[in-house]
């Protein structure tokens, strides 16, 4: 059985979703219904956390779907702290996205605050998934202070550009010790297979399927897709065939 | 994940099958890789890449220029003690063997680190037997300050540490670790190593990780090529390069390529490893591991060593004596075994340099470490240059 495990807890769906930018909570939900996805990720400064009657929470199934807080909005260190303890207090797991994003317009994770909040998240015994740039230094010290995942951009939140950030999303996965999760800029399904082809324990997407015509059709394409580079990954793929010139033999001592 | 988690993931039954029903497919694809996986990996040690050397080597040849560029570094092994408790069947200085033994005095560290110094050396490797009393980790740090001043960089291979061990020597200057596992296959390490402290198959196994957490910057292992058979050692040695290189990713991991040499006592190799194998293993580690330095000793002959520089090779011993003394006096004490190329270390140099190569004498100056310079007193360090 091929499982995604995560800080001991094991999932079979390999797709996780966001929740934002949709136009209806009801489209939200039939989304996430769509994408067979069981882990669903919440900003916390949409949500009323502790309000059972929360309009959005309401629309999550929670006995489906691990709720994943995320600190989206938090500018620093000390913020994202903040909320991730305001959500714990709030009933929810201690699981929590890190989200440090100073910069409102592209809203790229500041890598010095997001390693300083991991630090203190992970004392305070959170099961910390922080949301990086494709720094594979950076990962590095995340998984030493001890991260259960890493999760790189592919390419800016919101873009629908697909991996941007190839070259050292691979050497993050090639060093990983936890799962690595391609977050951010997935706008196709192709794309989506591309991370999983690549070796990518997971992904998460939230744009592509809330801006999509159809969100729920969206998702389940996804999912496809996801299932799909996954299981090419594991397959084993051709490469890509490129021919070592032969220029003077190395080897001919072997004969003489 | 400790590594013996890591070595279960490949039961050794299994793994021979798998390897050895590895096709030219599989192997053709590995080539074209631009990142190998684990069965990459097992393709290219394999019985179906034989007819792949030649490709291999080229591969090899070009990841190594572009990584490491026209370089070979040189360094030399110095022998403190062949004093030893351990009883390891194919070792000169198993402790059952009636030969002379010796322990260098700290005069004669230095008289004999004073030699290597005079050849070029600033990369110098340590190594003793197993002898808790008369070469312990006391032992080895006086002879680490004793000859610090004559070298940028001081590796050890001698017997494994506990955490505290490695951090002491880590402190007094030690930056690389070698340490060969010399076999992965725990019932085969057991029957060779009948009797001392190296019977501890797991201690040694697990000794690299705790020099990594010491921070040690260079950590070097090996299997000694020529006790269990031939693809197996290669795969999990790889398979331990790997995971040291993703776990302590500040160290530097290299792999070594020691093939049996004839020692005293009379040790025949079990498997007979093939000069074409130990090219097959070589160029297979490089295509693993582009960035890990990868040694070859004076325990090859010239020829072969000359003809293996080019394939992947970034370090090469020289001048090499593996008797305790044996720079500076005629000694009694035999040696830990045969060395097969006994060129002169100038005369390596030439060598290198009539390839195209550089030879490289220092690439790291533990000096740099030194914390009394301050960041406004740049000019000590530039003086002790």
């Amino acid at each position: 059985m091929d499982e995604l495990v995560i800080a001991g807890r094991s999932f079979r769906s390999r797709l996780m979703v966001g929740t934002g930018k949709f136009s209806s909570n009801a489209a939200m939900a039939a989304a996430l219904n769509a994408s067979g996805s069981e882990i669903v990720t919440v900003a916390l400064r949409r949500v009323d956390i502790d309000n059972p009657d929360d309009d959005m929470l309401k629309h999550i199934d929670l006995k489906r779907f691990l709720l994943l807080p995320n600190t989206s909005g938090a500018r620093d260190a000390d913020e994202a702290v903040r909320l991730a303890r305001l959500a714990r207090a709030a009933g929810c797991e201690p699981w929590v996205k890190l989200e440090v994003t100073p910069d409102p317009y592209y809203l790229l994770p500041d890598p010095i605050e997001t390693l300083k909040a991991a630090e203190i998240l992970v004392k305070e015994g959170f099961v910390v998934l922080p949301y990086i740039n494709a720094d594979p230094v950076l990962a590095k010290h995340l998984q030493e202070v001890g991260t259960a995942t890493v999760m790189p951009l592919g390419a800016p939140i919101g873009t629908n550009k697909g991996i941007r950030t190839r070259d050292n999303i691979a050497i993050i996965i090639e060093q990983a010790i936890v799962p690595v999760v391609v977050d951010a800029g997935l706008g196709a399904p192709s794309h989506a297979a591309e991370a999983m082809e690549m070796g990518a324990d997971a992904v998460l997407v939230n744009t592509a399927l809330a801006v999509a015509t159809d969100p729920a059709a969206m998702a389940a394409a996804f999912a496809k897709g996801v299932e799909a580079g996954r299981e090419g990954f594991l397959a084993g793929l051709g490469k890509q065939q490129q021919r070592a010139e032969a220029s003077s033999p190395l080897t001919g001592f072997l004969r003489d | 994940m400790t590594f013996s988690d890591e070595m279960m993931q490949y039961p050794r039954e299994e793994l021979l099958h798998q390897i050895n029903t590895c096709n030219a497919t599989q192997v053709e694809q590995a080539l074209s890789a631009e990142r190998l996986d684990m069965r990459d990996f097992m393709a290219l040690i394999s019985p179906a890449a034989r007819p792949y050397l030649e490709q291999m080597a080229q591969r090899s040849h070009q990841i190594t220029r572009q990584r490491f560029g026209n370089n070979i570094y040189l360094y030399t092994p110095m022998y403190l003690s062949n004093e030893c408790s351990n009883g390891c069947k194919y070792c000169g200085f198993n402790a059952s063997n009636k030969i002379p033994r010796a322990t260098l005095s700290m005069e004669e560290i230095e008289k004999e680190a004073r030699i290597i110094h005079n050849y070029g050396f600033r990369h110098i490797l340590l190594l003793t037997g197993e002898a808790a009393k008369l070469a312990d980790n006391q032992y080895l740090v006086e002879a680490i300050q004793r000859i610090k001043p004559l070298f940028s960089s001081i590796s050890i291979e001698v017997y494994p540490m506990d955490n505290a061990g490695y951090a002491q020597v880590v402190d007094a200057g030690v930056d690389g670790l070698t340490l060969y596992q010399e076999t992965y296959d725990p019932e085969l390490y057991a029957e060779l190593h009948p009797y001392g402290k190296k019977r501890d198959y797991r201690f040694r196994l697990e000794a690299p990780d705790r020099a990594g957490v010491a921070g040690m910057r260079r950590i070097g292992i090996g299997a000694l090529l020529g006790l269990g058979d031939f693809a197996r050692e290669a795969f999990y040695t790889g398979l331990h390069a790997r995971y040291l290189a993703k776990r302590y990713w500040r160290s530097q991991v290299s792999v070594s390529f020691p093939r049996i040499r004839p020692a005293d006592g009379g040790f025949a190799p079990l498997e007979i490893v093939s000069d074409a194998q130990l090219v097959q293993m070589v160029c297979a580690m490089r295509l693993l591991l582009p960035d890990a330095a990868l040694y070859l000793s004076t325990r090859e002959n010239a020829t072969l060593r000359d003809n293996l520089m080019p394939l992947g090779i970034t370090h090469m011993s020289a001048g090499s004596c593996t008797a305790p003394g044996g720079h500076s006096k005629e000694v009694e004490s035999t040696q830990q075994f045969a060395i097969d190329d006994d060129r002169t270390p100038a005369g390596m140099s030439a060598i290198i340099r009539a390839k195209g190569l550089e030879a490289v004498w220092k690439d790291w100056d533990s000096a740099f470490l030194n914390r009394a310079v301050g960041a406004m007193d740049d000019s000590r360090v530039s003086t002790s240059l």
